[in-house]
């Protein structure tokens, strides 16, 4: 695709969003039969798949800690998920990525209550538009909660970045490729706390605060839409309805 | 990356936080001594060895010939690798590179690659056929703690230190170097935020910031890592911490 003139056209973006505007959001909870846990999230055109096996015994044991548990997190993307067919298996984006996932789950869960155990979180890209780490780990979220693994709090997370000098919410495939800046933000709601924070581009600090401003305001509606599905899944509802 | 650390020892470097203090005694926003010097390597086009302290690690610039990208047939290419060397640590492996190598490699990339710190555009030879390619070679020689800004650091001054290539291809005056990015890592323990955490620190902390930026202060790039987390305010003090001391770090790429 060539790159457009304009990404923002009399206040629209090429999709017709608002600026601050969120792609349409989607979430189901235990969409898996085998795993512990698991959550399915749509949003605009990302399709993420997060499954969650555990606690269960460690293997290797010599990976096992006397004292906590291990938390294992593997982000990958299907070779069909993206316009140029991916070569199959881990590359040094899906290797950062994994980590980042994981340090950004970590600080609501409990893992001291398992010790030499592991908790494993597969993450499956099945069709990318851009925010796809951002989609995992709301995805991931979901998925502990649905597996029963106590949590402090849920982790919601979404990217914001700067097209045509201005900051926007959730950016798309075009936007992040002819945009300037893309800024993914993971945060742990309840408390407000930001437990993913990633940038490149280039920001001022007026910028950098408004991207804030955004995030926690995107994530807050990611957040509305993780615990109803949870809601949704679990709720019970009353007989003959 | 983290090591073992005893319990008394990971309370000591916490309480000290709470008073603001630190194990080796420097205040919270104070770096260990840095040292930049460049060209000790005659086979690298430019290299340079950084120590913060006992942490040392060196970089290497390569420039060879390459075919540009598809999508980018103009434009010269960027390969940022770290390896943190076996010799550097008890706690690294030969082998191909882990998550901590990978994510050095790239939070270092990040920083020149999206400050446009060297001018891409003027690197190309061919177009869609011949490129020049610019690859830095991290190597973590050993590891005291902050491999990213001295990893950074040294990316820069190896940089700046590039000798042109003896090929005829080659036209340019020098390697269209335009910006210095320099990354500023924040450790907060305790609830208490330092720069340039030492190792003990490292093997403490709650978390950490990056934050990578340019003469006028304004970011190019971040990175969080840890297990923990940052308030808002934390990340907006952080930003103040970073800018101020960049300026610093800057001052010794000359």
């Amino acid at each position: 695709m060539e790159k457009p003139e304009k990404l923002i056209i009399d206040g629209k973006r090429l999709d017709g969003r608002a600026p601050e505007e969120m792609r349409p959001l989607k979430i189901e909870a235990g969409v898996l039969k085998r795993a512990d846990g698991s959550a399915y999230v749509e949003l605009g055109e990302n399709k993420v798949l997060a499954a969650v096996y555990g606690p269960r015994e460690m293997h290797p044991r010599h990976l096992q800690r006397p004292d906590t548990a291990v938390l294992r997190c593997r982000y990958n993307m299907a070779p069909f998920s993206v316009e140029e067919r991916k070569r199959p298996g881990p590359d040094r984006r899906s290797v950062e990525i994994s980590k980042v996932t994981r340090q950004a789950l970590e600080p609501v869960l409990f893992l001291e209550l398992y010790p030499r155990s592991v908790i494993d979180i597969f993450i499956e890209v099945l069709q990318a538009d851009a925010g796809t780490r951002t989609a995992g780990i709301t995805a991931a979220a979901v998925a502990l909660a649905d597996a029963g693994i106590p949590m402090r709090d849920l982790v919601s997370s979404v990217a914001v970045g700067k097209i045509d000098d201005m900051i926007v919410l959730d950016l798309t495939k075009e936007e992040d490729q002819w945009g300037t800046t893309d800024m993914p933000v993971a945060i742990v709601p309840r408390k407000k706390l930001v437990s993913l924070l990633q940038m490149d581009g280039n920001l001022t600090e007026e910028e950098f605060k408004r991207a804030l401003d955004l995030a926690f305001r995107g994530c807050e509606q990611i957040y509305q839409a993780q615990r109803q599905a949870l809601k949704e899944k679990y709720a019970i509802k009353p007989e003959g309805e | 990356m983290y090591e073992m650390i005893s319990k008394v020892r990971r309370d000591y470097i916490g309480d000290l936080a709470r008073q603001g203090k630190r194990v080796d005694g420097r205040a919270l926003n104070q770096y260990r001594e840095v040292s930049v010097e460049v060209g000790s390597i005659k086979s690298a086009q430019g290299s340079a060895l950084v120590k913060l302290g006992r942490t040392q690690v060196l970089a290497g610039v390569k420039i060879q010939h390459a075919e540009p990208f598809a999508d980018r047939p103009d434009s010269g290419v960027l390969i940022v690798n770290a390896e943190l060397l076996p010799l550097a640590s008890p706690t690294f492996e030969s082998g191909r590179p882990g998550e901590d190598a990978i994510e050095l490699a790239r939070v270092v990339d990040r920083g020149i690659r999206e400050s446009e710190a060297i001018d891409l555009e003027k690197l190309a030879i061919k177009s869609g056929e011949d490129v020049w390619a610019v690859f830095i070679d991290i190597y973590a020689l050993d590891h005291d703690g902050n491999l990213i800004d001295a990893s950074a650091l040294a990316a820069m001054a190896a940089l700046l230190n590039v000798k042109t290539p003896e090929d005829e291809a080659w036209t340019l005056p020098g390697l269209p170097v335009t910006k210095k990015p320099v990354a500023v890592t924040i450790a907060k323990i305790n609830g208490k935020l330092m720069v340039d955490p030492c190792l003990d620190e490292e093997n403490v902390m709650d978390a950490r910031i990056t934050m990578t930026t340019i003469e006028d202060g304004s970011l190019c790039a971040m990175q969080k890592g840890g297990i923990g987390c940052f308030s808002r305010e934390e990340l907006e003090q952080a930003y103040e911490l970073a800018r101020a001391k960049s300026v610093e770090l800057r001052a010794h790429l000359g």
